[in-house]
Parts: C-alpha cells; structure tokens; sequence
C-alpha cells in the first residue's frame, strides 16, 4: 500500500488504544482475591534492552494491558543543542542511539548542511554511505543476537558479536573510535580514509556474507523459532503508519517505505538496491525483513566502495558555524526507521532549538496494540523485533 | 563389623538384597560423592562446551582451562551472605531447595550401574523412581510459593502445569518398555531396574531397537519428555531468565540457589541414567551376547583404561601447548599434575583390566567387571549430558502454551499409541513364531 494514501490514516482501531478502563496500578481486589496480576517488567530487567519499565497486566500468562514507563535514561539531549554550537553538539548525537552512532551523525550533518545550504563532496557523500550502511549492519547483528537472546536462543548473540567485532575494526581505523565515533562533520569529512581502508571493506563484504547464511541456518528454518516468531506481535501496515512506526516495523507490515528511496539523501540516488518487505507484520517479517536488509546494506558498500570517486573530502564551510534564520526538518533511514533533525536557527552560532525524531521512540509506542492479549513471553519477543534503544528512547 | 564387612565382598546381590547395612552405607557414600562429583565436572564442562559451541573460551583463569572454577563459584556461594526476603514465608523459603535435593539424591538409590552395583534392587523399582523424582517439583512450587515475589510465583505456576503434563506421556512411554521386558519364555515381566537390564540381556536387544521402531519412539519421548522433566532448554520455561528473571529461585541466592543447581544436575543424570536402564542396555557393554569370548571380555575391559589415557594425552597436548611465558608456569605445572594424574588411573584401570582378566571369581575379576558395568553406564550418560549441552546451545525456547501443546497434544497420543502397539505386538508375535516354525 502507499504511505501517502490518506484513508490508510483513518483505519486504526482506536478501541485498541483506549485506556481509560484499565487503571494500571491500583488493582480492584485484595491481593489473593485477584484474578488480575500486575507486574512490573524493568527497569531492571534482563530482557527491556536497557532501562525500559513496562507495567504489566496479567490474567495468569496471558496480557491485558500493557503501560510503558520511560524516562530512566533521560539526559536532556535536546535541551544541551540550544547550549552548544552547532559543531559543538555533533559528538552529542552519537550518544542517543548508541549502536549505529554513525546514522545519527549523518542525519545531524545533513540537517545542518541543508540548514546552511551546503552541500557535501562526492567522495564525502560516499565515505558517508559507507559507514552508515556497514553500520545498519552492526546495529542489525546486534539486534539479531539480544532479540534470539531473548527468545531463548543463546548462540546467535555470539556469532553475531564476533562478526559485528569487524566492523568495529574498521571504525576503529578510520575515525579512532568504535561506537560513538563521530565520524562525519558539518561539511562532509573530517577524516580521509585510511591506507587499505578500500581493502578492509571489501575483506569484511566477503566475510561476513556466510555469516549471515550462518544466522539464517540457525534460526530461520528452526521449528521453535518459527512457532515462537509467526502471529506474535502482529500490527497492520494501516496501524503503523497511524501511529508513525517506521522502519523494517513497517515494511514488514507491506508497507514500502523507506527514506533512501523515497527522498533519496547522501548518495543514495547513485545505488541500485530493494527494500525488503513483509506480508503478515508479524515478528517472523520483521525478522526476515532486517535478515535481508543486511544482505541490500552490503549490495551498497559494494558498489560504493567500487565507484567511490576522488576530490576533496571537505565542503567549504566557515570556521563558526552560523545559518541563516530559518528551520529545517531532515530525515533519514536509520537502521530502526526514520531518524530526523528539527532544526530552529535564530542566526546565532547555537540552534534556537533542537527536536529529534526517534524512530525507537515512535516505534515503541506500537507496543500496547502489539502485545494486547498474547502471553508474557509475547512480550519479550515483541520488545526484542521492535529493536528498541533506551538511549534514543529517552535522550 | 569385620565380619559384616568381608561377608559381603563375595556376594553377587546389591546390598540391599543381602541384608547387610553397612555395605549399603557405604554405596551411599559413593554414590553421594559420586554424584556430586558428576556435579562439579558437568558444570565445568557445560560451560566449556558451551563456550566453545559459542566460539569463545568459557572459564580460563581459575586454575589451568578454568578446572578449578566449580571449586571456587561453590567456594563463592558458600561465602555469600544468606538472604532470606522479609515478606518470604521463612520456613517454607528454607526448607524448599532441600526438598528438590532430597528427591533428586534419593532416585539414586535405585539405579543399577551394575548387576550389583546398586544400593537396593526394589521390586518396584522404576515406580519408585518415577515417583521420587516427580516429588522434585514440589521443591519448585514451593520455592516460588514462599518467595511471595511475582517473577517466581509465575516461574513455579509454569514449572508445576510443565513437570505433570509431561510426567504423563513419560509414564506410558516407560509402560511400554516394561511390556517389552515380559517377552520371555515365562510370560512376566519386571519393574525391578536390575531386571529391566537383565531382561535387556535375555533378549540379546536393546530395547530402543526392539519392535523397531516402536522402542525407539517410546524412547525418543522419553528423551524429549525428561528435557522437559529437568526443566533445561528449550523447556527451561521455570527459569526463563529473559522472561523472568530468574525463575522460580529468583529470590534466593547463595548457598540455597546452589542447592537448587545441585538438584537440577542430580536430577539431569538420574533421568539421563532411567533412559539409559530402559532403552540403552544399561551397564551392558556394546554385543555382550555376541561378543562373548573372554578374549572381547578382556579387549572391552580395556576401554576404561584407556578412556582416561585419552583425557590424559589431551591434557599433556594442552600443557605443551600452553603459552611459554612465565606468568603461565603455575598453570602448566597445575595442568602437568592434572595429566599425571588422568594418566595414572589410566595405567591403574589398565593393571586392573589385566589383573583381572581371568573369568574366576577372585576379588580382581569381581573388581574388573565392576568397574566395567559402571564405566559403561556412566559412558551412556555422559552421551545424555552432553546432548543436554547441546540443546541448550541450538534451541530458543518454546512459549507456555507452545509446550502444553506439545505435552498433550503430541506427546500423549504418540505414547498412548505406541503403547497400544506395543502390547499388540507382544501379543502377536509369540504365535506368529510359532506359526510360522510349524508350518514353514
């Protein structure tokens, strides 16, 4: 279906949303009289992917209601933009979704960029692709191991782990840093890539595609996976988009929607590649959905790092940065969904304000629709597909 | 008490049978440190294997390859302070981890790891050991009762409704290896475990090949049912540490946490020994009956020996192949010690094999062939324990409902099934024979 079909908006249930019937925290009968359990899953908790609380309402296994509790990890993002400079506050955004760092420099970047009228050189724009794609990966093999983790599958985490290591490696070599690494700066880059930086990519591109085989062989075809994954967490691509999920959540509901295609950014346009999607928004397609999406994110180094043109690295951009008045919205595909920079300009060398759009926060909210009437360990699964980062959630 | 103690020695009956106590005392001891020993390697080995499915090392710094690292986490768990939560039901809370022990320790007083080599030969044997190890969930329930915590309440609510309903299609599938155990020229059979082996013998099969397939699948849902029984993965519902924490032993911690890992171990290898009495011959040797020759007695009498020369030369590999640095000299030496001393039970075992080949009934033929019947007992479990590792390396882990599915659903009628087949079987085929010898 088309994102941009208006009566796609109008078919959420909005019943499913209601919550005024359903007063979480204070049950109606004593204790041992209840029929009704109220749990409280977090914030410490081994599978909420950091510091997620959900409370809980159970009628034995099975979940009434779901209510999320968030803000354990908040660090006022948002608010230190308005105190720093635009350059300033670069390295900060690495720090919101912390395992792909990379997109979310870019986004920055190019918020700033377009705020500024600037545009990056070729061969930045692809050094920018690059990483950003090799870093979808990381953020996926992470999100494979701690979501089969949580389904009870312990293998896959390391695999994953060990091969996600490689990529690490080279951001290590490139920019000095492995996970919040700062990579890219208002402009273009910062760094020129480094002697055999070409090598290691195309090394890793051969490596690491038996690997995903690897990940596939375990999982994809293995009875328990398949009843633990199929029909659980199920959402229409008419309730994504509703309620703003994006992503792998909402082409695995047959939505086909992603950024890199629809409004291509970075170099992008330059790229032949598919965007998977699912049929049955179920976590078995968002699953198979993120599986080939690594194999289309590898499709793109190999051709970038093939073509990846000469010339400057850097834009001309003056010393202290100060856009002209004015705001800007830039979005782009992370690997959780769409990641985007509001950017208010007063004229100064400080953003007047600064609003991110989350993809894991948005996505997050589809939970209580996801999880409604399915079984505590429903719950867990749902949490580990939507690929959630508490970092971002939170900022 | 001398007298007490030779009388015995020359006695082809468990100690149980012969009356005497103190003979019985010991076995218990044996076993007791025996189990318990089985214990300690297998949580150093679990983690090994493990971490060696996961491409990684597992424990590596306490002692040469983490050997010393069960020794020091019980040493840790001692230590720890002892929490008892305020709201808990104290007693209840106390005494819970005991009873899950209690029941796993005590199944092993029934398990034959030799025609002798058992504390008693009950009977009722199997009925006492199906028995006593279900008890094993009360330990559970009341451990996640007690706690007063909504995390082990769940834990315990999933890992009682998980033992009965698998509890069921285990009982039948042992039914049906119990009818295999009549098929002999008087018609009985025998729930005694000393006799299901010896039954075993008689017919020159396994039972797991016996009315192929039909004791195969009893015994491929006993092996599916007894993963479920000990609650490991993929069953591991009880403690699913992603979903609740920690399970039913959420609260505890300590001493009474590592009772209740000890139970579950016990627990795993008297399963792991039940499957083997039924279906895997027990402490039989492969082909007694058709390698019967003292000759083959004394070239299987050597395995033993030479088991342990293996785990010897893979220790020595392992110190050769230790890093030169001085930092690691302790551990080479600790390793070397630990080679010296697999390779002297090794030659120990093999002085043993040939002392004792002769067929007499001297105290060294007598201690030859004991050590034989437990070698190979205890070999067919390891083969079980190692596959617990396994899956628990390869399997996520089914939903609740996913697995009461399974129970009843798939389980039950295959074992209802194949008991019926079974006992048609048994029937049919005595006749047949005869049958057929008369008129063919």
């Amino acid at each position: 279906m088309n994102v941009n079909d208006d009566t796609a908006r109008s078919h959420l249930d909005r019943s499913n949303l209601d919550r005024s019937n359903l007063d979480l925290e204070t049950p109606e009968k004593p204790y041992l009289d209840a029929n009704e359990l109220i749990i409280n899953m977090g914030p410490q908790h081994p599978a909420t992917h950091g510091v997620l609380r959900v409370i809980l309402k159970l009628d034995g296994e099975k979940v009434l209601g779901t209510e999320c509790v968030i803000g354990y990890l908040h660090r006022g993002v948002e608010k230190i933009a308005e105190n720093r400079t635009y350059t300033m506050f670069n390295p900060y955004v690495d720090r919101m979704d912390y395992v792909a760092a990379v997109s979310n420099g870019l986004g920055y970047c190019e918020a700033v960029e377009k705020l500024m009228n600037v545009e990056a050189p070729a061969r930045a724009k692809y050094i920018r692709v690059i990483l950003t794609e090799l870093n979808r990966v990381a953020s996926h093999q992470l999100w494979l191991g701690t979501h089969a983790l949580d389904i009870g599958a312990m293998t896959p985490l390391f695999y994953t782990f060990r091969d996600r290591e490689e990529i690490l490696k080279i951001f290590e070599r490139y920019c000095g840093a492995r996970l919040t690494t700062h990579a890219f700066r208002i402009g273009g880059c910062q760094y020129e890539t480094y002697a055999g930086f070409e090598k290691d990519v195309k090394n890793f591109l051969t490596f690491v595609a038996p690997k995903i085989d690897e990940y596939e062989e375990l999982l994809t075809t293995n009875r328990i996976w398949l009843e633990r994954t199929k029909h659980v967490g199920v959402i229409s691509g008419a309730d994504c988009v509703a309620l703003g999920v994006t992503g792998p959540v909402l082409r695995a509901s047959g939505v086909q929607w992603d950024l890199r295609k629809a409004q291509p950014y970075a170099a992008y346009s330059d790229f032949d590649f598919e965007i998977p999607i699912g049929e049955n928004g179920d976590t078995y397609d968002r699953y198979l959905v993120r599986m080939q999406e690594m194999r289309q994110s590898l499709r793109i180094v190999e051709q970038a790092v093939n073509a990846i043109p000469e010339g400057p690295i850097m834009a001309k951009v003056p010393k202290v940065i100060k856009p002209p008045v004015g705001e800007i919205y830039h979005s782009i595909e992370a690997p959780k969904g769409e990641l985007g920079y509001f950017i208010v300009s007063d004229g100064s060398t400080q953003p007047y304000r600064l609003r991110v759009r989350p993809p894991s926060f948005v996505n997050l909210q589809a939970l209580d629709i996801m999880v409604r009437g399915a079984l505590v360990a429903d719950v867990i699964a749902v949490i580990g597909t939507l690929d959630i980062v508490l970092g971002e959630v939170d900022r | 008490m001398l007298n007490s103690f030779m009388s015995y020695l020359g006695s082809t009956v468990t100690p149980g049978e012969a009356g005497n106590q103190f003979w019985a005392l010991i076995y218990v001891l044996i076993i007791f440190t025996g189990v318990s020993v089985a214990v300690i390697c297998m949580n150093w080995l679990e983690r090994k294997a493990l971490a060696h499915f996961q491409v990684r090392l597992g424990p590596m710094r306490v002692g040469p390859h983490g050997l010393l690292q069960p020794i020091a986490d019980a040493l840790k768990l001692m230590l720890k302070e002892d929490i008892i939560p305020a709201e808990a039901d104290q007693f209840v809370f106390w005494i819970a981890p005991l009873i899950g022990l209690l029941a796993a320790f005590t199944v092993y007083t029934v398990i034959p790891f030799g025609p002798s080599q058992a504390v008693s030969d009950m009977n009722i044997g199997i009925l006492f050991m199906l028995g006593v190890s279900s008890l094993g969930v009360l330990g559970i329930v009341v451990a996640g009762w007690a706690s007063n915590s909504h995390y082990p309440l769940i834990g315990a609510l999933r890992s009682s409704a998980q033992m009965v309903s698998y509890e069921v299609a285990m009982g039948l599938a042992v039914v049906s290896a119990i009818l295999m155990t009549s098929m002999n020229a008087s018609g009985t059979g025998t729930l005694s475990m000393i006799g299901i082996v010896q039954a075993q013998q008689q017919q020159g099969v396994w039972f797991i090949f016996k009315f192929f397939p039909l004791g195969f699948i009893a015994f491929a849902i006993f092996a599916i049912a007894m993963v479920a029984e000990t609650n490991r993965a993929p069953f591991d519902l009880a403690e699913a540490e992603s979903e609740l924490t920690a399970g039913f032993h959420t609260e505890y911690s300590g001493l009474r946490w590592s009772l209740f890992m000890l139970a579950e171990y016990a627990a795993m290898i008297a399963v792991s020994s039940i499957a083997v009495t039924l279906w895997l011959g027990g402490w039989m040797r492969p082909f007694p009956n058709l390698l019967h020759a003292p000759a083959w007695d004394f070239i299987f009498s050597l395995f033993p020996g030479i088991t342990f020369g293996g785990l010897a030369a893979i220790a020595f590999i392992g110190t050769a192949r230790m890093p030169s640095h001085s930092f690691f000299k302790i551990q080479r030496i600790g390793l070397a010690v630990f080679a010296a001393l697999l390779g002297f039970l090794a030659l120990l075992l093999l002085v043993i094999a040939v002392a004792g080949r002769s067929a007499d009934a001297s105290l060294a033929a007598r201690f030859r062939e004991g050590i034989d019947y437990v070698y190979w007992f205890v070999l067919k479990v390891a083969v079980f324990m190692y596959l617990f590792i396994w899956y628990r390396a390869t399997w996520p882990r089914y939903r609740f409902d996913q697995l009461m599915k399974i129970g009843w659903k798939v389980m039950l009628p295959i074992s209802i099934g194949v008991l019926m087949l079974t006992a048609i079987w048994a029937l049919v085929e005595p006749p047949l024979w005869e049958w057929m010898r008369a008129h063919i």
